[in-house]
């Protein structure tokens, strides 16, 4: 038992999830089946619809599948909203640290851990500055931080970079590659941009939409670092594209 | 299930790719451009900016009310001047009847407002977390609100006689509806995806209102809690002046005797008074609602 824990960092098996019942039943998720090894980069890939949130809430354990299974075995996981989802009434640090306040964790332990997982994410020196004052890029990175204070093995990303410029979201990519590198991190990120997911991606898992399944899992064999506007990332992205477009058009009729 | 799509291209090796050092330099020049702040204008300069408006105003007033004395609408003694009205308040102000009637009118607000703090706060959260509760006395709470306060008064004297309670009872009751009411759309107004977030970080019961339920909330509550002075203080008002607690005297009470000796420059000095503490007070109010806008990022951008 304990071997299989280990081979994956998350283990989704066979999980469906229906909100509501008679005629209002929603089936948000049906028998979704796939694994993350530890380290390794995920993307889930799909349009609207296809119970990415859901699944998330899941994993986060804020939520419990109507039937399946979740396996994270004993590890602690992180979630990342879309917006920053900052608390505007606290500072920056204020915000990293809030997770930690959540455990119990001593303040003085709390100040030392704030200060290098800012400086993980290039913000050092600027525990004291409110959200407000930061730029949107700049509030993503706090978010990160933030998700890793909850010690996370396990980070569970939605659409993080959703909501950013074209530029500041390329800086982005690389800086959490280079993060998931540094702290070999098991990464889920949800996205609807399939260039993102494959830039990002060791996989990318392509659901399909109402209700939520596996379509297809593809693997990216494409060697890092990588960019965003490569010909080889593009190459894929369009066979993905396809494959994402057949899954919509099915709703069309 | 798994399809194995895989591009060989010497072009992903070729594409050169930004170092470390350089994604940290490119990182660092947004933010930059990111996050400019203009400076702040120096104290006394932001102070003079929010009194001058103010001292207009209430030089205008002044004139407009001279304006009518002189037309003579009525005689003197009836309606006097601001000149006269102003040195009998500042007569007073020396005395220490004055002083100790202000300190009685205040502590009895302060009093009265703590306890509807009180009660308001917890009626409030109870009311937002239990739909029974809602559906059994939210819409009592905000008729209470609209009850003019002078109307409980003869209740209050039936059971509690000329004393301090009857007007303690008033001025609680006027206002802890209002600041139930703060409390409970604050917490109905607190966005989910916080609340998620805070569930997400393992928070739960009483932790997650401390850290998140309660700091989202707090712009309504502190809406509630000036509506809730402001209530306060007129049922306060009208308690001193109707429940008169013999050897106490009081703002009201002196504002009643000026009236009972046809002392006009007397009853407008204490009317001033009035006027100056809701003043104070606003202001009091004010400056905590701008403090945490501006924390919050919620003031609009200097003009100039």
């Amino acid at each position: 038992m304990t071997a299989v824990i280990d081979a994956s960092a998350v283990r989704i098996d066979g999980v469906s999830r229906i909100f509501g019942s008679g005629s209002h039943r929603v089936h948000a998720l049906d028998n979704v089946s796939f694994d993350a090894r530890p380290g390794e980069f995920v993307c889930l890939l799909g349009a609207s619809g296809c119970g990415k949130s859901t699944l998330l809430g899941i994993l986060a354990g804020i939520d419990n599948p109507t039937s399946g299974t979740v396996d994270v075995g004993d590890r602690q996981v992180g979630l990342m909203f879309q917006d920053s989802a900052l608390l505007p009434w606290l500072t920056a640090g204020g915000n990293v640290a809030l997770p930690m306040k959540i455990r119990g964790v001593p303040r003085a332990d709390r100040k030392a851990r704030v200060e290098q997982l800012l400086a993980l994410v290039r913000l050092a020196g600027l525990a004291d500055k409110r959200p407000h004052e930061l730029s949107g890029g700049m509030r993503q990175r706090v978010s990160l931080a933030r998700a890793f204070a909850q010690e996370a093995d396990v980070l569970c990303m939605d659409e993080p970079f959703g909501a950013l410029d074209a530029m500041t979201r390329d800086l982005l990519h690389d800086e959490l590659e280079r993060i998931w590198r540094e702290t070999g991190v098991t990464i889920l990120f949800v996205t609807h941009d399939v260039r993102e997911a494959v830039r990002l991606g060791d996989r990318v898992v392509l659901l399909s939409s109402r209700p939520g399944r596996v379509a297809e899992i593809f693997d990216v064999g494409l060697p890092r670092p990588r960019r965003i506007d490569s010909p080889d990332v593009a190459a894929l992205a369009v066979a993905i594209t396809d494959r994402l477009r057949e899954e919509v058009v099915r709703h069309g009729h | 299930m798994a399809t194995e799509v895989t591009i060989t291209s010497a072009t992903a090796r070729a594409t050169p790719v930004g170092s470390a050092a350089d994604i940290d330099a490119a990182l660092a020049g947004l933010d930059a451009l990111e996050t400019a702040t203009e400076p702040r204008p120096p104290l006394a300069l932001r102070i003079w900016s929010v009194t001058w408006p103010k001292l207009g105003a209430i030089i205008i007033f002044l004139l407009l009310w001279q304006v009518v004395v002189w037309s003579g609408w009525k005689p003197s003694y009836v309606l006097p001047g601001p000149g006269e009205a102003l040195s009998d308040l500042g007569r007073r102000v020396t005395t220490g009847d004055f002083w100790s009637a202000a300190a009685r009118t205040l502590q009895r607000a302060v009093a009265g407002y703590a306890l509807a703090i009180l009660i308001g706060g917890i009626v409030g959260v109870a009311v937002a977390r239990f739909a029974l509760l809602r559906s059994a006395v939210g819409s009592f709470i905000t008729a209470l609100q609209t009850m003019p306060s002078i109307v409980w008064f003869p209740l209050a004297i039936l059971l509690f006689k000329l004393t301090e309670s009857a007007i303690l009872f008033v001025v609680v009751l006027g206002a802890a509806p209002s600041i139930a009411n703060g409390v409970i759309s604050g917490i109905d107004y607190v966005p989910p995806l916080l609340t998620r977030l805070g569930r997400t970080m393992g928070a739960r019961g009483l932790q997650l209102y401390r850290l998140v339920v309660a700091p989202a909330a707090l712009p309504s509550v502190v809406a509630g809690l000036k509506q809730g002075w402001a209530f306060a203080w007129r049922s306060l008002m009208a308690g001193e002046l109707l429940v008169v607690v013999p050897g106490h005297p009081s703002i009201g009470s002196d504002l009643e005797d000026s009236r009972q000796l046809l002392d006009t420059v007397g009853v407008l000095a204490m009317m001033m008074t009035i006027f100056v503490i809701g003043v104070l007070v606003d202001a009091a109010f004010n400056a905590g609602d701008r403090r945490m806008r501006a924390r919050r990022g919620l003031l609009p951008p200097r003009s100039h």
